[in-house]
């Protein structure tokens, strides 16, 4: 039907625009109670004694637990899903038991008639803590007198993992005519979703059965960590549903505790019962993005060719280990370090350190940034030091086109690519040889104007089973997808995918309707509730394309095999003389376009059963769990400009140019849409973003009047084109495209405030870029208007 | 203690009582059951709460329910009249201003303010009249667009019938 490739509005927006989404939050039932949680105003404490009274006597409330009361309750602990070898994972309640270990671990949960009445009872809960002291820097960690976070995890090193060949690497470094150093930090974020997390529960005493609704992008691993480790509800007894969900960017993936709470909750006072976060109640308990400090070399011949990298990555896990944590800073950083490049001698090598912060895992990129950060900083550091153009170093080293797949000296096989063909475009679309002359001439008057690069890969749409089990995956990540073609015609897709804004409900009906030959509008794409759905991974690392797509796509030539079959048998042809008419939604015999069924007659013989084949099964209805052979590997190439107010400091965006290559394009406004979203997010961090903790644990960034998220004014137009290289290896040849923007904007544009800086022997900043930062930095030097230095690509 | 409050929302009158605390986003919300304006913040930074009080943009956040009594109150819900989309609502289907839809609410009414005291804004207008609105999923750059292409939607489009969530 032609659906694929086109801007369909999206179906999802009517109940959007018109305030009838489905939030979990919006949930009302009769009898519903209220939680609020007790969490700890200390990073580091012992729990001497909490006293409850006050807090029950209050009118309203209904009951107070603690996490003696949850685990005497059968609470199990919160499993980490991600196991690689030797990984010491601590022991997580859903409310802690002996110590608090972050500001806002839970320490007692209120259960009462109204919201107001339990954040009243909360403040009536007396809790002695006796005060420990705290760790915070991820490499402190280990010192001698660093307290330990888990008394029974030494030196608060969780795990270490490396990868690379080291001789290499080291020959590398020997021989190099240059090497260039960097120690540098990239900062905690806080994901911050729009839609604060929210659970709610419904037990049924009669039945037996829970029904938990929560703000979730997996469902169905929710369920089973619940069903397996923390609630021990079977799975049959358990559904679990995320309806309409406001946003994730990773933060969403992960069992939280009061997914536990809330429902244990429902069931032990046999009512439904209904927890949703605040955004300060969020900021301390969400799990929270990035946090590395990195020591790294690069090794370089004169001419520019790259030959080796060497990275020392301490990574900081928070309190515990959140549901995917260590694949982090692992699978996903260090195996990502070679980039666009050739170069074959890289050695990375991490340690997972325990700190009294909230937990970290995966924010929107995961990993990858933290990778294109380090490698595509030191890449322009690099050029400057060799005074090479940063376009042109980069260009020297890329991975030709002809190459693919590219085994790299890092366990990945890239998948496809044409890089040159990616800047030329970025380059052109940008004329980024007139970015440069127009530089000189602002530089010539003393203006701070900087050009920033960046070229980055990322790994997306995870991953062969076979592959994450090797890597520490305690579970698959195939995706599964079921077309369900009722007798009219008309058709129920199910995913085990799950949208929280990126359309799957428009995208997987353009998918299924150019597979079938029918109408979009004849299509309804349901997902995120356990009661309907088969069993499936869900959404993070740009996944539900490739996989979740890829999915549908087999079990719609499944549904075309069948119908084949029907109507070779009705229109007594051959099978394979029957040809399936995508455009017309009709079988036909070859030859003869008249000898004919539409899908809606063969759909309804195949549940009239009155004259099937023989031995064919009656129903129309196929279901599909794809495994991907290989991860899809998206690239970018972003060109920004960016001018220093050198009064300030501040930072003025001027433009942003990004050419993207995600493969095939399902639905280009919604592409386009996820690497608008995704540059502004990495624009973010760059500039503005920093959850910062003062030396006690104290999260200063606790709220939005601290935490520093972007705005409308805070960014130009976005001068967005794109390349497109399909993925071999499925069958819509898509690539992942919801984190490339966030991966290439941040390095891009703490690359153009350093280029900006250059001629003030600036080297390096770290992130957040901001006006009191760059300003410092600029009195250092002295005076800024009259500094005049020579710098590449300026002539 | 409560205090009984009159409120006139989407043109209908809603009388309670409540108490005095209680927040005129929760009195929409959870007493009259109108939960397409969101809560997403406690500070009043984000906007995603944002409804007209007689005919002003306000963060229903920031003000109390009794405060509200005897106002004129438009939610997101009070938009589309007679089965038509506002031409800001159709203006955001158009041009893809919304992914995850959490902000749209408040996106969408403050837009209506935005557009009421200039009659032709500009990007740059949009942008700043945003200030008080945070999108985590978009970049704004949609909704920038969304706002200023509503400038020349006709008002009057048939709404889409609202698809029921997956609850
Ligand atoms: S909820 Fe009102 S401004 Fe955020
Ligand atoms: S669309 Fe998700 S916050 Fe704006």
């Amino acid at each position: 039907m032609g659906y694929v490739g086109s801007s369909v509005k999206r179906v999802e927006d009517p109940r959007f625009i018109q305030g009838k989404a489905s939030y979990v939050g919006n949930i009302i039932m009769p009898g519903m109670v209220h939680l609020a949680i007790k969490r700890s105003p200390y990073a580091h404490a012992k729990i001497k004694k909490i006293n409850t009274k006050k807090a029950k006597a209050l009118p309203g409330v209904v009951a107070v637990f603690t996490g003696q009361d949850l685990l005497d309750g059968g609470c199990g602990p919160l499993p980490c899903g991600w196991n690689v070898p030797d990984i010491k994972t601590p022991t997580r309640y859903a409310l802690t038991v002996d110590k608090a270990r972050h500001v806002g671990d839970g320490v007692a949960v209120v259960v009462a008639e109204d919201p107001y009445i339990a954040a009243d009872a909360v403040e009536l809960i007396d809790v002695s803590y006796q005060p420990l002291d705290v760790v915070i820097d991820a490499r402190k960690t280990t010192e001698l007198e660093a307290p330990l976070v888990h008394d029974d995890i030494s030196e608060n090193t969780s795990y270490e993992w490396a990868l690379g060949d080291k001789a290499v690497c080291d020959k590398a470094f020997e021989e190099a005519d240059h090497i260039v150093e960097l120690d540098l930090t990239n900062q905690r974020l806080i994901p911050n979703a729009m839609e604060p997390r929210a659970c709610v529960a419904q037990w049924t005493d009669t039945t037996e059965e829970m029904i938990v609704w929560t703000a979730s992008q997996n469902p169905q691993l929710i369920r089973l960590l619940l069903s397996a480790y923390t609630l021990l509800i079977p799975e049959h007894r358990l559904r679990v549903i995320s309806p309409d969900v406001g946003g994730g960017f990773g933060s969403k993936i992960f069992h939280y505790p009061e997914e536990v709470i809330t429902p244990w909750v429902s069931r032990a006072v046999n009512r439904p019962a209904k927890w949703v976060a605040t955004r300060s109640e969020a900021s301390i308990t969400d799990s929270q993005g990035r946090d590395h400090i990195t020591v790294a070399r690069m090794a370089l011949k004169k001419d520019g060719e790259i030959t080796g990298l060497h990275v020392s990555t301490w990574a900081n896990m928070g309190a515990y280990l959140s549901t995917l944590a260590p694949l982090i800073p692992t699978a996903l950083y260090i195996t990502l370090l070679a980039g666009l490049y050739r170069m074959k001698g890289i050695w990375g090598e991490m340690w997972g350190t325990l700190t009294n912060t909230v937990p970290v895992d995966a924010y929107r990129g995961a990993g990858r940034p933290e990778a294109s950060y380090l490698l595509e900083r030191l890449v322009d550091i690099a050029a400057h030091e060799l005074s090479i153009d940063p376009v042109e170093i980069r260009v020297k080293n890329f991975i030709g086109k002809d190459e693919f797949p590219y085994q790299t000296p890092l366990a990945f096989e890239y998948d496809s690519g044409d890089y040159h063909a990616l800047f030329e475009k970025a380059t052109s679309l940008a004329d980024y040889a007139k970015m440069r002359t127009d530089q000189t001439d602002a530089r010539d008057n003393g203006r701070l104007v900087g050009i920033g690069i960046s070229g980055c890969i990322e790994a997306s749409g995870p991953a062969p089973s076979a592959v994450a089990g090797s890597l520490g995956f305690a579970l698959g990540l195939w995706e599964s997808g079921v077309v369900r073609v009722h007798p009219t015609g008309k058709v129920t897709v199910l995913t085990g995918s799950h949208s929280h804004g990126q359309g799957h409900e428009t995208t997987f009906a353009q998918i299924v309707a150019d597979e079938l030959g029918v109408p979009m509008t004849d299509i309804e794409v349901v997902h995120g509730d356990s009661g309907r759905i088969p069993f499936g991974m869900g959404t993070y690392g740009s996944r539900s394309a490739s996989v979740g797509g890829s999915a549908l796509v087999k079990s719609a030539e499944k549904i075309r095999a069948k119908l084949i079959k029907i109507a070779a048998h009705q229109l007594e042809a051959a099978e394979e003389d029957m040809v399936y008419d995508r455009a017309e939604g009709k079988v036909y015999v070859k030859g003869s376009p008249d000898k004919s069924k539409p899908f809606a007659e063969l759909a309804f013989a195949s549940y009239t059963a009155h004259n099937l084949p023989e031995g064919l099964d009656p129903g129309l209805e196929e279901i599909s769990f794809y495994d991907p052979a290989n991860f899809t590997f998206p690239n970018s190439a972003h060109i920004v400009q960016i001018e220093i107010d050198p009064e300030t400091g501040e930072v003025e965006l001027q433009r942003y140019v990004a050419v993207d290559d995600v493969g095939n394009v399902i639905n280009p406004m919604i592409v386009e849409g996820q690497i608008q979203g995704g540059i502004a997010q990495g624009v973010g961090q760059a500039l503005w973003e920093q959850g910062v903790y003062d030396e006690s644990g104290q999260l200063l960034t606790g709220s939005l009047m601290e935490y520093a998220l972007p705005r409308a004014a805070s960014f130009p137009k976005f001068e967005i084109g794109r390349i497109e290289t399909p993925s071999p290896h499925n069958p819509l040849g898509v690539k992942g495209a919801g984190e490339m923007g966030t991966i290439a904007s941040t390095v891009a544009v703490a690359n153009a405030v350093m280029d900006a800086l250059a001629p003030l022997n600036i080297r390096h900043l770290d992130m957040p870029l901001t006006p009191d930062k760059i300003w410092s930095a600029m009195q250092k030097v002295g005076e800024a208007k009259t500094a005049k230095v020579e710098y590449f690509g300026g002539e | 203690m409560t205090m009984p409050v009159s409120i006139t929302v989407n043109g209908t009158e809603t009388s309670h009582e409540v108490e005095p605390r209680l927040l005129l986003v929760h009195y929409l919300r959870d007493v009259i059951g109108l939960t397409g304006t969101n809560v997403g913040c406690d500070t009043s930074q984000c906007g995603s709460c944002t409804v007209l009080i007689d005919g002003l943009a306000v963060k229903s956040c920031t003000v109390l329910a009794v405060q509200g009594d005897g106002s004129d109150i438009t939610t997101i819900e009070g938009l589309a009249k007679n089965g038509e989309l506002h031409p800001i609502q159709q203006a955001f289907w158009d041009n893809h201003g919304l992914q995850c839809g959490f902000c749209t609410p408040g996106m969408i009414i403050t837009a209506t303010e935005i557009l009421k005291k200039n009659k032709k804004a500009t990007e740059q207008d949009v942008r700043h009249g945003l200030e008080g609105n945070i999108c985590r999923c978009t970049g704004y750059e949609n909704i920038v667009k969304s706002i200023v292409a509503a400038q020349s939607v006709a008002p009057a489009k048939k709404a889409g019938k609202a698809k029921k969530g997956t609850a």
